[in-house]
């Protein structure tokens, strides 16, 4: 791996992050979506917008709403011509400022988002890790033992179910497990009314409130890795080295582990750190579902009550977070797999 | 008759998921005939009712008949991932051929951009676009928007396909005997391809309802249409899991998952008859 492959990976992650960035500006300002003026709208119709009553003149209320609307422009910068609010907001995202919730300001974006992403990394993140093991080991062995009877009863069902979207197997297993035999809570990260702190109480209690929403992940995912190992492992067992090494009377284990499992896991870890990356998006329904105080809840949220700032806030996060896994893949893959060779073309 | 017997014992996984996939498609088409399309009305009758003799299948909080909102619905759903899979893989299979047989530049590019979008978040993408809609998203638009993010599957698998296809020998008798690229693409190889055809098809369909289902349940679907989807985010909206109505979410849902099982069983069954190496594991 030439250092020169390095700087250009890096250089392509800039890019990538730049544009998505852009996009993510630019998008709303073509769709000529105002974000104060839709939400000012909404507060309205509500009957809660400041200095707002039913009770005015229709001719004077709308004055007043314009002039409401100019107030929060001027706050959110929206009042600038469009480069200067590009220059601007290139700046804040290169200081990791995503400005502030229109709903609930005065809180911070980028806050929001820090409270929400360690619930979203830990459920979400170890159920994927957690199924991307039991789903290898189950199709590493659905080749390797392909005359179990367990396997052939266990595995195909178990694979069927990769086909069924998390949330909606989410939705089934709240339905049996904690409203019909209550062995779980309904939904949520935490007991309602408790305060969150580094305790053992609340740790336990965050545990018991996380299987849920973290099995209905592993669920549907040990069958994605289960069909992905099971072709790759297919594939290797053809190969004239695992010939080889049976021949030389290596031992079962051995060869299983060694030859076969070393050589089939390469492209799953690669889909690993992917999904990795991911993860913000694969919880986003599940999220929903069980009420989780994650950024998949947060972003349900925000969509609901049009806070464009958190929106984009989280979409250029899960770009970053994604560019940036993909960046630790190439960067790595070579180490993993000395076969891959990045020569300049 | 023996052959079909023996082709169906051969292709266990196709035949079923066949018979999920066309049991549903009847349903969809002659289902809407059958039912009085007013008790998809809201109002219609008595909120929150379970299952009964009047209304079999119940009603939902707003006091729509679930029976005929499910039935209404499968056919926009089915709709939506038939036009934007049809689509997606028409774009897919093009680009493909392109891209594998005139290598280049344009594989290059075409590799490139499907690469990279393969990356993004689809359902992220979605959100973003469809947030930004200033109008209401109707079924069609739905379907197009899902096309755009669903071609990169197909363009992968024709593209390698091709790749190792055109180095084929039958290739070279084809091109030695004078046939022009175009002639070489539809006898040689489009009918080799097929099987190949037909999984991203398949793939493409699965992944457009997926898709669109997600967008759905997060609130973002056609508001004025019941697709399944939006059956499912009005029933977490009204939270009838915690409020014990079953029989508003379970039946979409039950829909829904037996679609994906038929699909993705014919898609294991056509992946054997692709993949003949797959055989051999049961």
């Amino acid at each position: 791996m030439s250092s020169g492959y390095v700087a250009r990976r890096i250089a392509v992650f800039f890019l990538i992050v730049w544009l998505a960035a852009s996009l993510n500006f630019l998008l709303p300002h073509t769709a000529n979506v105002n974000p104060v003026r839709q939400r000012l709208a909404r507060l309205q119709a509500f009957g809660v917008a400041s200095g707002v009553t039913a009770t005015r003149a229709s001719g004077e209320e709308k004055s007043l709403f314009e002039e409401t609307v100019k107030t929060w422009e001027r706050k959110f910068g929206l009042d600038q011509p469009l480069w200067k609010q590009y220059v601007r907001y290139m700046g804040d995202i290169a200081r990791f400022d995503l400005g502030f919730s229109i709903v609930n300001f005065p809180a911070s974006v980028l806050r929001m988002i820090l409270q929400a992403l360690p619930w979203t990394v830990m459920v979400i993140g170890l159920a994927t890790i957690f199924s991307f093991i039991l789903g290898s080991m189950l199709g590493a062995l659905m080749v390797w033992r392909r005359d179990s009877t367990m396997l052939k009863v266990i595995g195909p069902p178990i694979l069927a179910l990769s086909a069924i979207p998390y949330y909606l197997l989410g939705i089934g297993l709240i339905f049996i497990l904690a409203f019909t035999w209550q062995f779980f809570p309904l939904s949520g990260g935490y007991d309602y009314g408790t305060i969150p702190d580094v305790s053992w109480n609340f740790i336990r209690q965050a545990g018991h409130h996380a299987i849920l929403p973290a099995l209905s992940i592993v669920l549907a995912q040990i069958g994605f890795w289960g069909l992905h190992m099971r072709g790759m492992m297919v594939t290797v067992q053809e190969e004239d080295y695992m010939q080889l090494a049976e021949a030389k009377g290596l031992k079962g284990t051995r060869l299983f582990l060694r030859y076969a499992v070393r050589n089939a896991i390469l492209p799953q870890a690669t889909n690993l750190a992917l999904t990795l990356g991911l993860i913000i998006t694969q919880g986003v329904l599940v999220e929903v579902v069980f009420s989780y105080p994650g950024i998949g809840t947060l972003l349900f949220s925000a969509i609901r009550n049009l806070d464009f700032f958190v929106i984009n806030g989280i979409v250029f996060i899960i770009v970053l977070s994604v560019g940036l896994a993909t960046l630790i893949i190439d960067l790595l893959n070579p180490i993993l797999d000395p076969r891959i060779r990045y020569q300049q073309a | 008759m023996n052959s079909a017997i023996r082709w169906t014992g051969q292709n266990r996984l196709l035949t079923a998921g066949l018979v999920i996939v066309i049991i549903l498609l009847l349903i969809s088409l002659i289902g809407p005939y059958l039912i009085d399309e007013q008790g998809t009305k809201i109002g219609y009758a008595m909120p929150d009712q379970g299952p009964g003799r009047e209304f079999l299948l119940g009603t939902d909080t707003v006091g729509r008949q679930i029976l005929p909102t499910i039935i209404t619905g499968m056919p926009l759903t089915l709709r939506v991932g038939v036009i934007a899979g049809g689509l997606g893989l028409a774009i897919g299979v093009i680009l493909g051929f392109v891209s594998g047989f005139y290598s280049g530049l344009p594989d290059l590019i075409i590799r490139g951009s499907a690469d990279t979008l393969l990356t993004v978040p689809v359902l992220l993408l979605l959100v973003v676009v469809a947030s930004t809609l200033t109008s209401a998203l109707t079924v069609n638009m739905e379907a197009l928007l899902l096309a755009g993010l669903t071609w990169m599957g197909p363009t992968r698998i024709i593209r390698s396909q091709v790749l190792s296809m055109r180095e084929r020998a039958y290739v070279d008798v084809a091109r030695a005997s004078g046939a022009n690229g175009f002639q070489i693409i539809f006898i040689e190889l489009i009918p080799n391809l097929l099987p190949y055809i037909a999984v991203s098809f398949v793939g493409a369909v699965a992944q457009a309802i997926l898709g669109s289902i997600g967008i759905e349940a997060l609130g973002l679907g056609p508001q004025n249409e019941n697709t399944l989807g939006m059956t499912i985010y009005w029933s977490l909206y009204h939270s009838s899991v915690v409020r014990g109505l079953w029989w508003w979410w379970a039946p979409p849902i039950i829909v829904i998952v037996l679609l994906f099982i038929g699909l993705f069983l014919m898609s294991a069954g056509l992946d054997r008859i692709a993949n003949p190496r797959l055989r051999k594991i049961t």
